[in-house]
This record gives C-alpha cells, sequence and structure tokens, in this order.
C-alpha cells in the first residue's frame, strides 16, 4: 500500500485518472501484485470470506433497512411485512440473520487461526489490535441487529445485556437508563439500537481498511511463522490467491447456502417468533451462540460487578497477547508446549459455549467456572510457556521448506508435512 | 502435490475453457443475487393487493364530483351534465395539444373517471374551473376541458383516465 | 491429527447450540414425531391438508386465536381459486371507514382484509379466557420448540392427570405442556370437523390437518425457499468445481 509503484498501462483513460488519483496502482498493490508467502494453507482463506461476509451483511442489511420499521409498535410487524409481502423478503432477511451467524463462524476460525500460528506477534500487535476491534465491534452490532425484529429474545436479550452496566459501582444505574432512553428497554432504545446497527458496520468497513494497511505492511504470516527473506519466498496474490480465495467462497457458498435455505432457523431462538412483552420473560433466555463463552464466563463468576468484570476481561485479553507470549518463535507448529495448550484452550472454548447454552445450574456451574478458570489460565501462563519452552528447529526459509515439501503447489500438502515434523 | 503433477497444465484450449466457465458462472452467479435486491424495491404484495378498489357510483347526482383515493392518487369520479358531454364532444381534434376523442376517454359518457393529476408536474387541479369550464392547475395554470383534456398550459397531456370497468351500472372497479 | 481435531471441533462448534438445545427441554415430555410433507430440502405442503386444516381452523380455533398475519389473498397459495377465497373472505364481518359522516362501520371482507381477530384485545381476551390469553397463530408453530411435533403432541396429547396432580381451577393436563397444566381444554375430538372430501375426521387426522396448515401460516414461502435453495446448491456445486479446476490449472504454472 506504500512505496514505489510499478505499474504501467497503455490505456488512455486509465492514464489519465492514475495521473490525478493512483487508484489503479493502489488496487495492482494491493490485490495484483502484492507479495504473499508461497506457502499458505486454507486456514488462510478467512480474512477474504470475512470481507466478503461484512459486504454480504451490509448490502442485504440496507435494502432490510428498506422495508423495516424500528417503532416498538411495529417492528415486529414490518419483520413479517417482509417475510410475506416483500418480493425475496424472506431469502434477504433469512440471508442477514444467518449471514451473521456465519460471519462470526469465519472469524472466529480467523482468530483462532492467528493464535495458532503467532500471527499476533512482533511486528503485527497494531494488525492484531485492530483485528480485536473489529471483533468487540461486530458483537455490539450483532447484539443491536437481534434486538431489531422485537420478538421475545430480543427484547429480553436487550433488557439482560444492557443491565450489565448497572454493575458499574455508582454512575450504574445513570448509565443503563441513559443506555434504554427510559425506564427500561422501550421505544428509545429500539430507535437508537437500529440507529446503531446501521452506522457500525460502515466503521468496521473503515477498520478493516486499517486492517488491511497494517497487514501489508509487513505481508501476511504464514503457516511456518518465519519472515519473508526475499523474493523467492512469494508469488503475486493475483492469480495465485484470488482464484484460492474465490474456490474457498464456493465451499463456504454451499454451507452457508445450505444453512440459508434448510436450516435458516437452526441457529435462532424460537421464542424470537413471539412478539416482545415486556410483562413475561422467557423461560430460558440464551444470546445467539457466537456470544455463549463470553455469557459462560459472565455467569460463572458469583458477583454482579466481578462477573461483568470477568466477561470484559477475557475480551480485553486479547489485547495483551502479544506480550503475555514470550516465544521468539511464532507458527505452534514448532513450539510442542503451546500446541498442546492451543488445543486445550480450543476445546475450552467449546465447553464455555457448551455451558453458555446451558441453564445455570448443578453440574452445569461448576463445569462453567472450571473452564472460565482455565481460560484465563492460558493466557496467564503464556509468559511462563516461552521461558522453559524448547521449541523445535526452524527451516531456513519459506522457499526451501517449500521444496522439502515435495512440490508448494499445494499449501496442504507442505502443511502435513511439517505437521509431521512438527 | 496433485496440482504439480498435473501434466495437461500446458494445454492452453482446456485451460481457457476452464476461465471462460469459470467467469461465466460467476456472472450467472452475481447476477442471481443482484436481481433479489432489485426486485425487493417492486411494489410488495400487500400493496398490490390494494392496487384495485371498486366505488359505488348511486349517490353521485348529476353534476357532482367524488374524489377517492387510488393506489395514493386522487381518482375524480364526475357524473357529467349533458351541456358537460356536449361540449367536449362538440371539440375538433385538431384543437387539441394531445388528441384524443371524448368517446375514448369516457366509457359511459356521463362518468367520467379520471387520475386527479395534473400531467405537468404532479399537483391535483382544481374541479369546474379555469377557461374551458373542466379543471384548472393552480400550480402553473394548466386548463382542462370538461373531458380533462389539456387545452391550455404547460401540461404536455391530458389527465390520465386509469383502467376501469363497469361492474353493474352502479359500480365500478379501478385498477 | 490435528487437523482432523480441529474439524471435528469446528463441526462440534456448529452442532453445539442444537445439542444444548434438546438438552434444555427439561421436564417436559419429548413431543411425538410426525413425518411431514413440507419436512426435508424437497419438501412441498400437503395441500388437500393445509386446506382441510383452514376448515379446522375455521370451525374450531379461530373462536379464540387470531390468524392475523393472513389475509384472504393468501388463501390462493394453498390451492383455493379467487372465488373460493372470496367466498370465504364474505364470510367475515370487518370494520372499515371511517365514511363520509365520521362512522366506521362493518362490510364483508375481501381478498384484502386480514383475518379478523376474534378479541377487540388482549384484556378483552383474557377476559374471556379465564385469564389466560390465547396467542395468534400465524407463527405459532415457528414460535415453539419443537415446530409442529410439538404442536400436534399438544392437539393430541390431553389425559386425565395422573394420582397425585392437583388441577388448578379450569385447567387442563397435558404432559407435552411445559409444568403439564394449560388453560386451553382439549380442543379437538374425534368428529370435531365435518370434511366435505370425505376424509375420515379421527383426532388425529384433525390435528395433523391443522398443523399443515399452521405450518403454512407460519412460513408461506417454504417452497419457494426449498425450490430456490436446490437450485443454487447446484449451482454453486459446479460453480465451486470449476473454480477448483482453475485453482489447480494457475498453481500448477507455479513450477
Amino acid at each position: 500500500m506504500s512505496g514505489h509503484s510499478n505499474f504501467q498501462s497503455n490505456n488512455a483513460v486509465v492514464k489519465w485518472i492514475e495521473y490525478r488519483l493512483p487508484i489503479f496502482s493502489f488496487v495492482n498493490e494491493a490485490l495484483v501484485v502484492y507479495p504473499t508467502p508461497k506457502n499458505l494453507n486454507y486456514w488462510w482463506n478467512m480474512g477474504s470470506l470475512a470481507g466478503v461476509m461484512l459486504v454480504v451483511q451490509i448490502i442485504t442489511g440496507v435494502v432490510l433497512g428498506m422495508h423495516y420499521t424500528p417503532h416498538a409498535d411495529l417492528a415486529f410487524d414490518s419483520t413479517e411485512h417482509i417475510m410475506r409481502d416483500v418480493n425475496y423478503g424472506w431469502l434477504l432477511r433469512y440471508m442477514h440473520a444467518n449471514g451473521g451467524s456465519m460471519f462470526f463462524a469465519v472469524v472466529y476460525i480467523h482468530i483462532f487461526r492467528g493464535m495458532y500460528y503467532g500471527s499476533y506477534k512482533a511486528p503485527r500487535e497494531l494488525l492484531w489490535w485492530l483485528g480485536i476491534i473489529i471483533f468487540i465491534l461486530m458483537m455490539a452490532t450483532a447484539f443491536m441487529g437481534y434486538v431489531l425484529p422485537w420478538g421475545q429474545m430480543s427484547f429480553w436479550g436487550a433488557t439482560v445485556i444492557t443491565s450489565l452496566f448497572s454493575a458499574v459501582p455508582i454512575v450504574g444505574e445513570a448509565i443503563v437508563a441513559w443506555l434504554w432512553g427510559g425506564f427500561g428497554v422501550d421505544q428509545p432504545t429500539l430507535n437508537r439500537f437500529f440507529s446503531l446497527h446501521y452506522l457500525l458496520p460502515f466503521v468496521i468497513f473503515a477498520v478493516v481498511f486499517l486492517h488491511l494497511w497494517a497487514l501489508h505492511v509487513h505481508k501476511s504470516n504464514n503457516p511456518l511463522g518465519i519472515d519473508i527473506k526475499g523474493p523467492q519466498d512469494t508469488i503475486p496474490f493475483h492469480p495465485y490467491y484470488t482464484v484460492k480465495d474465490l474456490y474457498g467462497m464456493g465451499i463456504f457458498g454451499i454451507i452457508f447456502a445450505w444453512l440459508l435455505f434448510f436450516a435458516p432457523n437452526l441457529l435462532g431462538e424460537a421464542d424470537n417468533y413471539i412478539p416482545a412483552d415486556p410483562l413475561v420473560t422467557p423461560t430460558h433466555i440464551v444470546p445467539e451462540w457466537y456470544f455463549l463463552p463470553f455469557y459462560a464466563i459472565l455467569r460463572a463468576v458469583p458477583d454482579k460487578l466481578f462477573g461483568v468484570i470477568a466477561m470484559f476481561a477475557s475480551l480485553f485479553i486479547l489485547f495483551v497477547l502479544p506480550w503475555l507470549d514470550t516465544s521468539k518463535v511464532r507458527s505452534a507448529r514448532f513450539r510442542p508446549v503451546y500446541r498442546m495448550l492451543f488445543w486445550a484452550f480450543f476445546i475450552d472454548c467449546l465447553v464455555l459455549g457448551y455451558i453458555g447454552g446451558q441453564p445455570a445450574e448443578g453440574i452445569f456451574i461448576v463445569i462453567g467456572r472450571l473452564a472460565t478458570a482455565l481460560y484465563f489460565l492460558f493466557f496467564l501462563s503464556l509468559p511462563f510457556i516461552g521461558w522453559f519452552e524448547r521449541p523445535g528447529k526452524l527451516p531456513e526459509s519459506i522457499a526451501t521448506s517449500v521444496l522439502e515439501g515435495g512440490g508448494g503447489g499445494t499449501p496442504d500438502g507442505a502443511a502435513a508435512k511439517a505437521e509431521d515434523r512438527g | 502435490m496433485a496440482d504439480s503433477t498435473g501434466g495437461d497444465g500446458h494445454d492452453p484450449g482446456r485451460r481457457d475453457f476452464l476461465y471462460v466457465a469459470a467467469g461465466g458462472l460467476g456472472a450467472v452467479g452475481v447476477a442471481g443475487f443482484v436481481w433479489p435486491l432489485i426486485d425487493q424495491m417492486n411494489p410488495s404484495q400487500d400493496v398490490l393487493a390494494l392496487s384495485s378498489i371498486e366505488v359505488d357510483l348511486s349517490g353521485i347526482e348529476v353534476g357532482q364530483s367524488i374524489t377517492v383515493s387510488w393506489r395514493g392518487k386522487p381518482v375524480f369520479i364526475r357524473h357529467r351534465t349533458e351541456a358537460e358531454i356536449t361540449e367536449a364532444k362538440a371539440v375538433p381534434l385538431d384543437v387539441l395539444p394531445d388528441p384524443e376523442g371524448d368517446e375514448a376517454r369516457a366509457q359511459k359518457p356521463q362518468w367520467l373517471v379520471m387520475v386527479g393529476v395534473c400531467t405537468h408536474l404532479g399537483c391535483v387541479p382544481l374541479g369546474q374551473q379555469g377557461e374551458y369550464n373542466g379543471w384548472f392547475c393552480p400550480c402553473h395554470g394548466s386548463h382542462y376541458d370538461t373531458s380533462g383534456r389539456i387545452r391550455k398550459g404547460p401540461a404536455p397531456t391530458n389527465l390520465a383516465v386509469p383502467a376501469y370497468i363497469f361492474l353493474d351500472d352502479n359500480n365500478i372497479k379501478i385498477g | 491429527m490435528f487437523r482432523f481435531a480441529l474439524i471435528s471441533a469446528l463441526a462440534a462448534l456448529f452442532i453445539m447450540p442444537l445439542t444444548s438445545r434438546t438438552l434444555a427441554a427439561g421436564d417436559v415430555t419429548k413431543p411425538i414425531e410426525v413425518e411431514w410433507q413440507h419436512g426435508g430440502p424437497f419438501g412441498t405442503f400437503d395441500r388437500a391438508a393445509v386446506q382441510r386444516g383452514l376448515q379446522v381452523y375455521r370451525d374450531v380455533c379461530s373462536g379464540c386465536h387470531g390468524l392475523k398475519y393472513i389475509a384472504f389473498r393468501n388463501l390462493l397459495e394453498i390451492g383455493l381459486s379467487e372465488d373460493q377465497a372470496k367466498i370465504i373472505a364474505a364470510e367475515y364481518t370487518v370494520i372499515d371507514g371511517p365514511d363520509d359522516e365520521g362512522e366506521m362501520f362493518e362490510r364483508p371482507g375481501k381478498l384484502f382484509d386480514y383475518m379478523p381477530e376474534p378479541f377487540d384485545n388482549e384484556k378483552a381476551a383474557r377476559a374471556s379466557n379465564n385469564g389466560a390469553f390465547p396467542p395468534d397463530l400465524s407463527l405459532i408453530v415457528k414460535a415453539r420448540k419443537g415446530g409442529e411435533n410439538y404442536i400436534y403432541s399438544i392437539l393430541v396429547g390431553y389425559m386425565e392427570p395422573p394420582d397425585g396432580v392437583t388441577l388448578a381451577e379450569g385447567m387442563a393436563y397435558n404432559p407435552y405442556f411445559p409444568n403439564h397444566q394449560i388453560a386451553m381444554g382439549p380442543p379437538i375430538d374425534d368428529e370435531a370437523v365435518e370434511y366435505v372430501d370425505g376424509t375420515k375426521n379421527t383426532k388425529e387426522q384433525i390435528a395433523r390437518d391443522v398443523v399443515n396448515f399452521l405450518a403454512w401460516t407460519a412460513e408461506p414461502s417454504l417452497e419457494a425457499r426449498k425450490r430456490m435453495g436446490v437450485k443454487v446448491i447446484l449451482f454453486l456445486i459446479v460453480l465451486t468445481v470449476v473454480l477448483y479446476g482453475v485453482k489447480r490449472k494457475v498453481w500448477a504454472k507455479m513450477h
């Protein structure tokens, strides 16, 4: 994204524009000649998929906004109006609702990939930070979007989540009243959530731009976690990774389409097809699946304030990850202890997600507390791991490793080989 | 590895076919995705269901008009007097900016049904006014005659006649 | 291999919400499993059953339960002719107005009208139903865990309370309902409706028919969705195979 461009064109129009606004050389550098490590595997597809999902969500969202009415008396009806009367309304709404889930799924894999291969380490700390900011913005956006249909789960989810802020000492109640614009979740809350739900995706878009900018300064990490040493280690982004990303999008699209067309309510809650009723709480309030691990951490702590602190801490601890991890080696492939810990952490996150969906009673409370402790223990143990762990021998360069792997064409092949070694 | 063993990588025919096929399918896919995004702005099913109305004419005396709302716009229904009908029929077509016979505008001569939106810039004309004793648009001074035809002023065409049918002598269905 | 572990774990991440849902069912009896023609990727509504279900709704349910998202014009989608739908619409009285005198007036229903509500408001509904509020049925199949099977089970599941269970005043015993005490009395008996098409009017048949109908009211777009889904997925598979070919070609050039 910076530096001298070697973009050349003989087209007069292109030249005319390029002289005034070098947008062609910009695109050329960012998406065409951009030098990318030869050995990226399919886990590196998630970034572009997330970008596509952001665009899909914005497009379908803008379109739904043409038919939706952000009023407590009309929100549920207008949602049903979209489902029944608007041309392709059901398609657009289901695409948007399930698109949120797909977006989160892709971003979660993206984050875990970054953790496994040490993509957060120097000099990519800010890149990592921008990613976490995107993730937090996504959570805020998704939460407010879920409120908009104004079903029972919308209403009570909004009540529970906004009430988290009442845990803040002294000013808690004032903050909550400010969030609500009243004495409970009501019309003012819905109206502002709609406004913010419309705004935040564009903020995300801007942060994604910064995220890519930071990425292009030091280039992509790779499964070996070693630096690019020269041109022999890289290939141009186009056509190699454009076509690979497109292929990945095809596979992703099939999964998305299956969910969208054959099980559109699978990840939703039946209660959200009941119009919001401030006088009756559903027996079992659960957030959307992508919030469940954090919800489990919230409930694991038996104190209101500390529960909220723990939940936010579980998110914000990601910011200090680059400094908690003291190892100089990036990829878990060459870090036997970290690799085990990573998988333990991954499974712990799944357990937390499961617990988050269960009623807070009996054995679930015990498991939830244990899993919460392990969650933080993972991060807190990292400084010591880096200290005593004896990493495996790193390959000399990406190019030599690819050649040893017997052909760099398939990152899978290279990855599998490296896995055997590591 | 499977990639590197493919010996037909130098066969330009197959490669070109693949590229063309991928590009073509991609274009079809994008079009398929874009169409719902466009079509959603068309009138929805509930709007279309209200696209026709039935009006009872029995209460309208000779020389009276009513205005009904149809598709969000005013529709003038006028029970014309004999004088108005005669006047409308007497106009030679060649003096009209938008030549149209009165028979073509009124299925039954005594009933004139038309959309009350000035064809100039969309204002609602006033009834039984103007130089031709028909309708007069106050916005920019368009004069319509007793058949709703433009006679003078900036409007380019006659007041539109909506599609309507007589269900029986006293009931019409507009739309 | 870690790769396998990761993939299965990711699969678990997706399936997790499902298992958590079924486990969360608690003390409620598992609903009866019924085969529905509109289930599965190629499912279509059983038109005859849906039409019989409409009759059941009108004869039995509509006294207490509204169906506010369904307009009479929608009945054309389940195979009624325009004239049949008009006749049904005209059997209902709807409030329109105000007229030129400023009065609201009653008139027969038309195609663009929606099903009239049985009660003027929630308070009136509760007053006539021993304090309980009969929910609108438009979305009931989607608004209850267990969907069609659950609604069907409720309809056929009434029984005498077991020993030791005392029912609250005006309540009935139904093992499929949360806490087993339901304010709605058994709505359907054998021969509760007389079918014009000669279908045997057993309790189970009537319940199945009305659930078919309510599945349609909950999601009228179901058939369009599944039809489009099959086409889209087939298209995406072809596109993906071609893209895979292109990807292999491109990457082969690297050597």
